[in-house]
């Protein structure tokens, strides 16, 4: 098998990986779909904001809970919007780490909720080392392809 | 059918996430729209034209005597959530307006919520839609902005028939071609095989997902 033909596999095998084990929805599909020649580099500019984004809410959330007074109403809202973004990108995972977490916001649950912050955080770790994997592998079959 | 109006329809997309602005950009782009987008309602009616206390002040630049906004907006579609002005308030200001109630206006929001659905629609919005927004549901705009372009009334009504025609289910012929069209989609998503074209475009077009359940709100349905 030639090299492209080997990269072409083993992105098809990661992609497949990746939604088999939930890391990525139907959504992360539907991003791809809009990725062609007048935008051909779309998943990858959305996916490097969603990182930019994440780190920030991440830290936004960590520093709310680390107050004296704990503004659980303020956490929710770094939750929630953590919530949409990685909905919008088809992170499920994550998503659903929010989902969890938000509860814990409502019922005002300290504990919980730094524990779901740790979740998260792991989480997004997770994912950003298997898009980042998926990237590279794009990169060399460019690289090839010429 | 009259396609080659398509690029001239303009959408004000108004949404605080950056990628959701990202996404609702390239989703209106890749279906012929000129776009503009901006982060709050504020920053919205600005660009429309409208300011807090226009009525009474005459020095605004950006308005002229009549009202009239700078540039044509075709259809406004905003995200329901949003810091101090929510989308439901930028829905009420632009139908409070006579420059602007003609515009149509769809929500955008992440949570489904029957009572904010049916408040919004109430309130004159034409569509609700669920987030993430897919290319099946910009799909569904061409007809509201049809009908604020000047055309005569048999034609809008061939072309509502189209739209609606659409089943939202699929037969499991359909199912099964897609699931194949799925195979060959992977492939061409390789950055390589940018010839795909014609997959592609076929692939967009059969954008409607199979398995959707969530529910389609319009104008037409009445939400309890």
């Amino acid at each position: 098998m030639d090299v492209m033909s080997q990269l072409q596999r083993q992105w098809l095998e990661h992609s497949a990986f990746l939604r088999k084990e939930g890391y990525l929805d139907d959504q992360f599909e539907q991003l791809q779909k809009l990725q062609d020649e007048s935008s051909p580099d779309f998943v990858i500019e959305v996916v490097s904001i969603f990182f930019d984004d994440s780190e920030k809410l991440l830290s936004n959330m960590a520093r709310a809970l680390e107050q004296k007074v704990v503004d659980f109403k303020q956490v929710d809202a770094h939750v929630h919007q953590f919530k949409g973004s990685s909905a919008s990108i088809g992170a499920m995972r994550v998503k659903n780490v929010c989902i969890e977490f938000r509860n814990y916001c409502e019922a005002q649950n300290l504990e919980e909720c730094l524990r779901c912050t740790r979740k998260l955080q792991f989480e997004y770790s997770v994912l950003k080392n298997q898009l980042e994997y998926l990237f590279r592998l794009e990169q060399q079959i460019r690289a090839a392809g010429g | 059918m009259g396609m080659s109006t398509e690029s001239q329809f303009h959408v004000l997309a108004v949404d605080d996430s950056i990628i959701d602005r990202k996404l609702i950009e390239r989703l209106l782009k890749t279906s012929s729209y000129q776009v503009t987008t901006v982060d709050s309602g504020t920053k919205a009616l600005e660009f429309l034209g409208l300011h807090e206390d226009d009525e009474s002040n005459p020095e605004t630049p950006s308005v002229s005597p009549n009202n009239h906004q700078e540039v044509e907006v075709n259809l406004i579609i905003t995200d329901y959530c949003m810091p101090g002005m929510t989308g439901y308030d930028l829905l009420r200001k632009i139908k409070e307006s006579s420059s602007l109630r003609d515009i149509p206006v769809v929500i955008m929001s992440s949570e489904n919520v029957p009572s904010r659905i049916s408040r919004c629609l109430e309130e004159g919005a034409e569509e609700f839609f669920l987030k993430p927004v897919r290319l099946s549901d910009v799909n569904r705009l061409r007809p509201h902005m049809m009908k604020t372009k000047l055309k005569d009334p048999k034609q809008e009504n061939e072309e509502n028939k189209e739209e609606s025609g659409k089943p939202e289910s699929r037969s499991q012929e359909e199912k099964e071609e897609q699931q194949q069209h799925h195979q060959q989609q992977q492939l061409h998503h390789l950055p390589q095989q940018q010839h795909s074209n014609s997959n592609k475009r076929k692939a967009l077009e059969e954008g409607l997902s199979p398995d959707r359940t969530r529910p389609r709100y319009n104008g037409l349905t009445t939400v309890v």
